[in-house]
């Protein structure tokens, strides 16, 4: 499975990143530790240099405060600014928390390869998140509703999931693709809220009752590892090869570019040469992510 | 290319002669404060007498902390807080005197700074600014093995030009155009003989043999990453391992940094830092999750990283190049061939 992003980033410094402008930021979670940035490019020139495909990310920069790595969530379909949802973790992630709209930063990329969305042409999909994680997969969706792309695709079946309701993010995204007739969504929380009228239930149990047949459908899992344990042998059950699991890394970087050299798992770096890899790529690697 | 003789005598007309075509300097070996390093030097204190350098010369291209990009952090002001490049350009340089298994290390390294689809403009642009004249080991060190990394005591690749003490004078060949130029440039140069180019010849074939010790490394080539990285040797090279990094600090391929920034009187500047693979913060995540928790884990990952993982994506070059440097300085004697050894066993 190839990626179809790679693009020439030889000509200018790597490491200069694009300056942008805090457009909007969105609380997303009732403990407000996640919200989305979404960013304007100063330059319009720097927005047509930045092109990119679902799964890919960005070092978003903060002059004085550093980088951090944060996954795309916004989809190239949508034109004119890039949407980031940050947990609010380190000392960088922190700074961003305390910015406000029309404040200066930069954003640095695209970095990493993409879904293999152009391989997976006239396949089912199965897209699983859990928690924050579902960030490159609201892109993935985005994309590939899209007009232009959703009749190359089979059927989508979307299975999101959360601790509680208030932790679920892009609510009112989800709620309109439930009204949709060519995607199915299950979003389901972990146990009974007051209020609460969709899903109960851990992903995995959920994905395993609404698991569509194995055959030609591929799997895009992200989420965190606990999840990702007890979802895997749920899709081994369905019938899914480890080829048809496709999952993203994340590790601390720096670089994001293949050379600063702690973020690899094995060989692959996952700034480079991920963070998209397949599980049968990801069973011959070391677990060190 | 052409092979040229230079009597000793004339070393420092020939560095004179030269000193105009490169404003950033001529660097040859010099003794400061005990230590063996390349700088720039009047040409008579420059030394051939040396076994190598006692740190790897990595920081001519990569220093151990060097500024990426400038801002400006005065808080509300025009265009502030957008990181521009730096205005500085690295000028040309003649370094004078390197050994060939640091060299080799920046053919490595040039392969990592500059790969498929990135150019790292801090390394790339200092490499290009600089020529570098090597001077082959006639007597290498006891902890040497270059000969079983692919390089070796006369080796050439990473050069521009080669120079061999022949005794009283230096027979010097160029390898590449920049290093021709130079050489024509030159003055002192008189044109070598068959007999100089025989006696180097003698003088190679010499040191390389008196470098004995030979690794296999068949093996480790032939089995899988899993394989190498569950072998069970790691637990006692972890036992006696104290992750002080003093390995990856002198080694001449050992290239990891970290970014960090820094603002003072309302100019912000953005470095890049030698790090290492040592550090437990090498690898945390914001979470706290830690993927290499334990010193095991890291230092294996240094010797998979330059003997597995480097030749795996660089088409088979290796990440060492034999200086015997961490094998002298470790200081609870970890001897990277013995590793070697284990792995390829």
């Amino acid at each position: 499975m190839g990626c179809t992003c790679k693009d020439e980033g030889r000509v200018k410094n790597p490491y200069r990143p694009y300056p942008v402008r805090i457009e909007q930021i969105v609380v997303e979670t009732e403990d407000k530790n996640l919200r989305t940035y979404k960013l304007v490019f100063l330059k319009p020139e720097d927005e047509a240099a930045f092109a990119y495909m679902p799964g890919q990310f960005a070092e978003l920069s903060i002059a004085g405060a550093g980088e951090i790595p944060i996954g795309i969530a916004s989809s190239p379909t949508e034109k004119g600014f890039l949407l980031f949802t940050v947990n609010k973790v380190g000392a960088v992630t922190t700074v961003l928390h305390n910015m406000k709209e029309g404040d200066i930063m930069g954003v640095r990329g695209p970095l990493g390869n993409c879904y293999p969305l152009k391989d997976l042409e006239g396949k089912n999909l199965l897209i699983i998140a859990g928690g924050f994680a579902v960030t490159t997969l609201r892109s993935t969706i985005v994309w590939l509703l899209d007009p232009a792309h959703r009749s190359k695709y089979g059927k989508i079946t979307f299975v999101y999931g959360a601790r509680t309701p208030g932790s679920l993010l892009y609510k009112e995204e989800w709620e309109a693709w439930q009204q949709r007739d060519d995607i199915d969504c299950y979003i389901t929380v972990d146990k009974e809220f007051p209020g609460w009228t969709g899903k109960v239930g851990f992903v995995p149990t959920v994905t395993a009752e609404v698991c569509p047949p194995a055959e030609n459908t591929y799997a895009l899992v992200c989420g965190p590892p606990i999840m990702i344990k007890f979802t895997q042998p749920v899709l081994e059950k369905a019938g899914f090869t480890p080829e048809q699991i496709i999952m993203s890394l994340e590790n601390r970087m720096k670089c994001g570019i293949g050379i600063c050299g702690r973020c690899n798992v094995g060989p692959e770096y996952v700034c480079k040469d991920g963070p998209v890899f397949t599980l049968a790529q990801l069973n011959q690697l070391p677990k060190e992510y | 290319m052409a092979s040229y003789i230079l009597k000793k005598s004339d070393l420092a007309e020939f560095v004179e002669s030269l000193a105009g075509e490169f404003p950033a300097g001529v660097l040859g070996p010099v003794l400061k404060d005990g230590k063996m390093v390349l700088a720039a030097a009047a040409p008579e204190e420059f030394r051939l007498d040396f076994q190598n350098t006692t740190l790897s010369p990595k920081d001519l291209f990569f220093p151990q902390s060097e500024k990426m990009l400038e801002f400006d952090a005065t808080p509300g002001g025009e265009g502030a807080f957008i990181l521009e490049d730096v205005k500085e350009k690295p000028q040309r340089r003649l370094v004078l005197g390197i050994r060939p298994c640091d060299a080799k290390a920046f053919a490595v390294l040039d392969t990592i700074f500059t790969n498929d689809q990135y150019r790292d403009p801090y390394w790339a642009d200092k490499r290009e600014a600089t020529t570098l004249i090597g001077l082959a080991c006639n007597d290498p060190c006891a902890t040497c093995f270059c000969t079983s990394v692919d390089t070796g005591p006369f080796y050439e690749e990473g050069l521009d030009a080669l120079a061999v003490d022949l005794g009283d004078k230096l027979l010097l060949k160029s390898l590449t155009p920049k290093g021709e130029e130079v050489l024509n440039k030159a003055k002192g140069l008189a044109p070598a003989k068959a007999e100089d180019e025989a006696r180097a010849q003698e003088l190679q074939q010499q040191a390389e043999a008196t470098i004995t010790d030979k690794l296999e490394k068949d093996n480790i080539e032939k089995r899988s990453v899993m394989e190498l990285f569950e072998a069970p040797h790691w637990d006692e090279v972890q036992e006696r391992c104290l992750n002080c990094g003093v390995c990856t600090f002198v080694c001449p391929t050992c290239h990891c940094f970290d970014i960090q920034d820094e603002v003072q009187s309302g100019k912000g500047v953005r470095l890049r830092n030698w790090d290492y693979c040592m550090s437990w913060l090498f690898t945390q995540h914001g979470s706290g999750h830690n993927p290499r928790p334990d010193k095991k884990s890291r230092v294996r990952q240094r010797f998979m990283h330059k003997f597995k993982y480097i030749p795996m994506k660089r088409g088979g070059a290796i990440g060492c190049v034999g200086c015997g440097r961490c094998v002298t300085l470790c200081p609870v004697n970890i001897d990277v061939r013995d590793v070697v050894r284990e792995m390829n066993a």
